[in-house]
């Protein structure tokens, strides 16, 4: 989409991920999607009259991991704070959510750029919070009914509030895909925007090149995937952008993305009216956390997404948009790394990945099924290393390894495609294309030397693809020369 | 059986094991006398005689298998509810229209514990709707009489199990206490009335009014009643995250009034200006005079910011209660009156389904709580809590425990005060100081004043002081006399 080059756009974004709690965040009730409605609820989550929070441990764990994999100042002492407002999914009322004293404040992301340079965007605060249940409208009988699950209600949640440091569409979608990789690698998410467990919503403004000051915001609320993101902040830019041309305002609203008309919609204008009587939840204590728990936490995370990207980059040598592939989820990663162990090309092994394992992976969360095992693949390789196949009869024993899940020496041995090295053989063949193509050897000494393209190939399907390439160039150079 | 119902609370698992009488015998007997008597009263919502016998036959038969009691600290021991505790199975009504159908699926804490100790429930007791009001007139489904003089109220919210105990149709009763809710009722009905450190008692399944001063209570026609009520709910609850993990010890009983020498009491100035009745005044100064004479030494005191306490309080509690009472909008609680938009329905249940003085306060709250004034209105009421609390704290380094009256007045006539919310509002004026403090404190009477009514000393320790609050509490009452049923 065409920018006018006269306005900048700038963009924040606040993320809801669900964090992965074996229980709830107030009460002991099992977090697990597809259940039947209503059946993972106590009366805490349902907000029984009567019924109380007490904080999952679990919660906080995952919580200052997050906020240390993101360089936030953790606050020693939080406290949690109830927001008032009222919606049929909000069993309270009431959310338990952290205000003025969040846990984490003041870290950042480094967002990796195409040009493999990266730029810091910050992050405001990232604190705890409960997940309201779901609305399901209509039965399938009537329209009019509407119906709350409350499975989802009580799960704990981590809000991680971007500063509006994005300036552009593709950067924001960057930003949401690394920010994903953070969570996902510490454990604390397991990254599903289709389910709903990673959830986005983008404050667009635009203001002209140059200008310091915040142009008037719009909020696109529930953003669910990262195509989506972009597409939505791409033609909000433009709207407003437009807008001010034209030189309307912009209003204050919130809208939705809806991708197949391919536009946003107003869902309601921001009026000012919005007050949640913040006040301190009188039901728990602070939350106080000691320098041992922190560094007990930080003892046990792994290596981060971008620590992981630069070292492929500088001590293995892989492209920068390699490295940001792989490191896109934990699982692929330490697949990837797994198998640069076993094998002498750690770029090889990266493009392999890249191309054509990753697309055969199948994640469920944190979860991810490979098409095959590691060893696997390392024996493939080995036998490119040994000259034993060329890289494309390799590609077909790939494909048919990972349809049968056999070894690439079985399916070397049983079907022949050793590369074939046997000048006599090669020789043979060449000598055959040749007399079989009358016409196109006197064009091609005539001097349309392109065809010698043809030639090769002609003899590489005779060869069943198998005929070693250097062989044959050295081979048949010298017959057509003649 | 008649004299069944004279049986305290303290005594009784020790005689049903022994055979001196049933458990059944005794549930009938409150069960009889409060069929007979209640329609006069207006203690309970609801009774559950078949619950109460089914306890009762279950203690009878673990007796007839020859099993001890040992392990059943209140074998027996009939037991009342506030109605705003949440008992599984058995309706649970806040005495609001709102909750006027709601059986909860599950116990309050304290409940739970009750049933453990082999406590026989027998039934649930009136209050102001979601415990908001000093005169349980504020029930929306009818106001109970105080059994001393019917035309009078009872005192509130937890009117309804002070007159239970009162009358004789349980031996003790739990209720609840925010800012004077189990204490003033008691001193109004002649009871002893309990409230215990906030923390002490788990609040799970207490519907909450005002959740940073809520606190589980107990009432009983003794202080060794009450404090056996205590020590069978207090401790700690994981479900409960403001409730602490510290041991409940047993209170000496055995020192009696011996146990005063020495009692450093403190006298607050400020609880003993303009506004008390001659009764409450005199009965007061009687049971401080007989303190002093054996042996305790009355200490004058100022707690300065006494008088900020009854502001403080009616932002606070409103402020929490706006946003506690938010859950019931219909959609899950309350009839629902059904409207063209979600809003409307909102509105229209909630105009419907909440009484005015739980409206008063829901919009007292909310305001308190609003952009713009919540700094000004909450923040700083939540400081002046702060400066209340350190009253407590520097007098209770000079004194052991601190004596004032637990009501300026004896009970009011019922709808003397409903028209006038502040004056209704002055009858917590000496129980919110504690409450904000959260402080335990303890209501004992002190015999009936000229007017024939009940008076009550309130006696108040420093916090997790239980033990120490019920053994001086207990002394006091061997002292002053118990002043008997109506």
């Amino acid at each position: 989409m065409a920018m006018t080059p006269d306005y900048e756009p700038v963009i924040g974004l606040e993320v809801h991920a669900q964090l992965r709690t074996r229980s709830k965040a107030f009460c002991s009730c099992m977090v697990r999607f597809g259940d039947p409605p209503n059946t993972l609820v106590c009366p805490t989550c349902l907000g029984l009259p009567g019924a109380l929070p007490a904080l999952n441990r679990e919660v906080v764990t995952l919580a200052v991991r997050v906020g240390l994999a993101l360089g936030c100042t953790l606050r020693r002492r939080s406290r949690f704070a109830r927001k008032n407002y009222f919606y049929p999914d909000l069993p309270k009322g009431y959310q338990i959510t952290q205000f003025d004293e969040p846990l984490c404040e003041g870290g950042f992301l480094e967002v990796s750029q195409p040009d493999g340079s990266s730029r810091r965007i910050g992050i405001e605060r990232a604190h705890i919070e409960e997940d309201a249940g779901k609305n399901i409208h209509g039965d399938g009988a009537s329209h009019s009914v509407s119906r709350i699950d409350f499975n989802r209600a009580g799960i704990g949640l981590l809000e991680i509030v971007g500063r509006p440091d994005l300036r552009s569409a593709a950067e924001a979608a960057e930003y949401l895909r690394q920010l994903r990789a953070v969570l996902m690698a510490v454990g604390a998410n397991d990254g599903n925007l289709e389910s709903g467990s990673f959830r986005c919503d983008a404050n667009v403004s635009v203001r002209a090149r140059g200008d310091t000051r915040l142009g008037t915001r719009t909020e696109i609320k529930n953003i669910n995937s990262f195509r989506f993101v972009q597409r939505a902040i791409e033609w909000e830019i433009a709207a407003q952008v437009a807008t001010l041309t034209e030189g309307g305002a912009v209003a204050q609203v919130t809208k939705n993305w809806d991708d197949e008309a391919g536009r946003c919609h107003v869902l309601r204008t921001k009026d000012g009216s919005d007050d949640y009587r913040f006040f301190p939840e009188p039901d728990l204590p602070p939350l106080v956390i000691s320098e041992a728990f922190i560094a007990a936490v930080a003892s046990t995370l792994p290596t981060l997404p971008a620590a992981r990207r630069v070292s492929y980059v500088r001590e293995r040598g892989l492209t920068e948009g390699d490295a940001r592939l792989i490191t896109e989820h934990p699982s692929i990663a330490d697949w990837f790394e797994a198998l640069a162990a076993q094998t002498t090309d750690a770029k090889r092994a990266a493009n392999w990945v890249c191309n054509l394992v990753k697309p055969g992976v199948v994640t469920h969360g944190l979860n991810a099924t490979f098409p095959l095992a590691v060893p696997a693949l390392a024996g493939l390789f080995a036998r490119l290393d040994d000259g034993t196949l060329s890289s494309t009869i390799a590609k077909d024993v790939y494909a048919k390894m990972v349809a049968t899940g056999r070894s690439a020496d079985a399916i070397i041995e049983a079907e022949g495609l050793r590369v074939l090295r046997d000048e006599g053989a090669i020789e043979a063949m060449c000598r055959g294309v040749i007399e079989a193509s009358p016409r196109q050897l006197a064009a091609y000494r005539g001097g349309k030397l392109a065809l010698l393209g043809y030639f090769k190939g002609e003899v590489m399907r005779a060869s069943g693809g198998r005929a070693d390439p250097r062989t044959l160039d050295v081979i048949l150079g010298r017959l057509l020369a003649v | 059986m008649a004299a069944l119902t004279s049986v305290e609370a303290v005594t009784t698992p020790r005689r049903i094991a022994a055979g001196e009488f049933t458990a059944t015998a005794l549930c009938r007997a409150f069960l009889d006398r409060t069929a007979a008597n209640d329609p006069g009263i207006g203690a309970f919502l609801t009774v559950d005689a078949e619950g109460a016998l089914a306890a009762a036959a279950s203690i009878d038969a673990r007796v007839a298998r020859g099993e001890s009691l040992d392990a059943l600290p209140l074998a027996g021991v009939v037991v009342a509810v506030k109605d705003n505790l949440a008992t599984r199975g058995l309706r649970t009504t806040c005495a609001s229209k709102m909750l006027a159908d709601y059986i909860p699926p599950y116990d309050a804490h304290v409940v739970g514990r009750l049933r453990a100790a082999g406590a026989v429930i027998i039934g649930k007791t009136n209050l102001d709707e979601f415990a908001m009001g000093s005169s349980t007139e504020n029930s929306a489904f009818f106001s109970t009489c105080n059994p001393w003089d019917r035309t009078r109220t009872p005192g509130g919210s937890s009117g309804g199990s002070a007159a239970a105990v009162a009358a004789r149709f349980c031996q003790v009763a739990l209720g609840s206490d925010t800012g004077g809710s189990v204490r003033q009722p008691a001193a109004l009905t002649g009871v002893v009335g309990f409230k215990p450190t906030y923390g002490r008692v788990s609040r799970y399944g207490l519907v909450a009014f005002a959740s940073s001063l809520d606190v589980v209570a107990q009432f009983g026609a003794t202080v060794a009643d009450a404090a056996l009520l205590f020590e069978a709910v207090a401790g700690a609850d994981p479900r409960d995250a403001t409730c602490v993990e510290r041991p409940v010890e047993r209170p000496d009983f055995t020192r009696g009034v011996a146990g005063l020498r020495g009692l450093r009491v403190g006298i607050p100035r400020e609880y003993f200006r303009d506004g008390l009745d001659a009764d409450v005044r005199e009965g007061v100064r009687a049971a401080l005079d007989a303190l002093a004479r054996e042996g305790a030494s009355l200490v004058d005191l100022s707690m300065p910011h006494t008088a900020a306490a009854i502001a403080t309080y009616y932002v606070l509690a409103p402020a929490e209660a706006s946003s506690n009472l938010a859950r019931f909008d219909g959609v899950r609680f309350g009839r629902r009156v059904e409207a063209a938009e979600l809003l409307g329905m909102y509105g229209a249940t909630r105009e419907r389904g909440f009484g005015a003085e739980v409206k008063q306060r829901i919009l007292l709250g909310t305001f308190a709580l609003s952009a713009g004034y919540s700094d000004a209105i909450y923040g700083k009421a939540q400081r002046v809590r702060t400066l209340i609390a350190r009253d407590f704290t520097e007098a209770f380094a000079q004194v052991d425990v601190i004596a004032t009256p637990t009501s300026p007045t004896v009970a009011f006539k019922l709808g003397a005060r409903t028209t006038d919310p502040l004056a209704m509002y002055l009858a917590d004026a000496c129980t919110l100081p504690p409450s904000l403090a959260g402080v335990p404190a303890i209501s004992v009477p002190t015999g009936l004043g000229r007017s024939g009514l009940p008076v009550g000393i309130q006696l108040v320790g420093p916090v997790f002081s239980e033990v120490r609050l019920l053994a001086v509490a207990h002394g006091v009452e061997s002292l002053l006399g118990r002043v008997g049923a109506p």
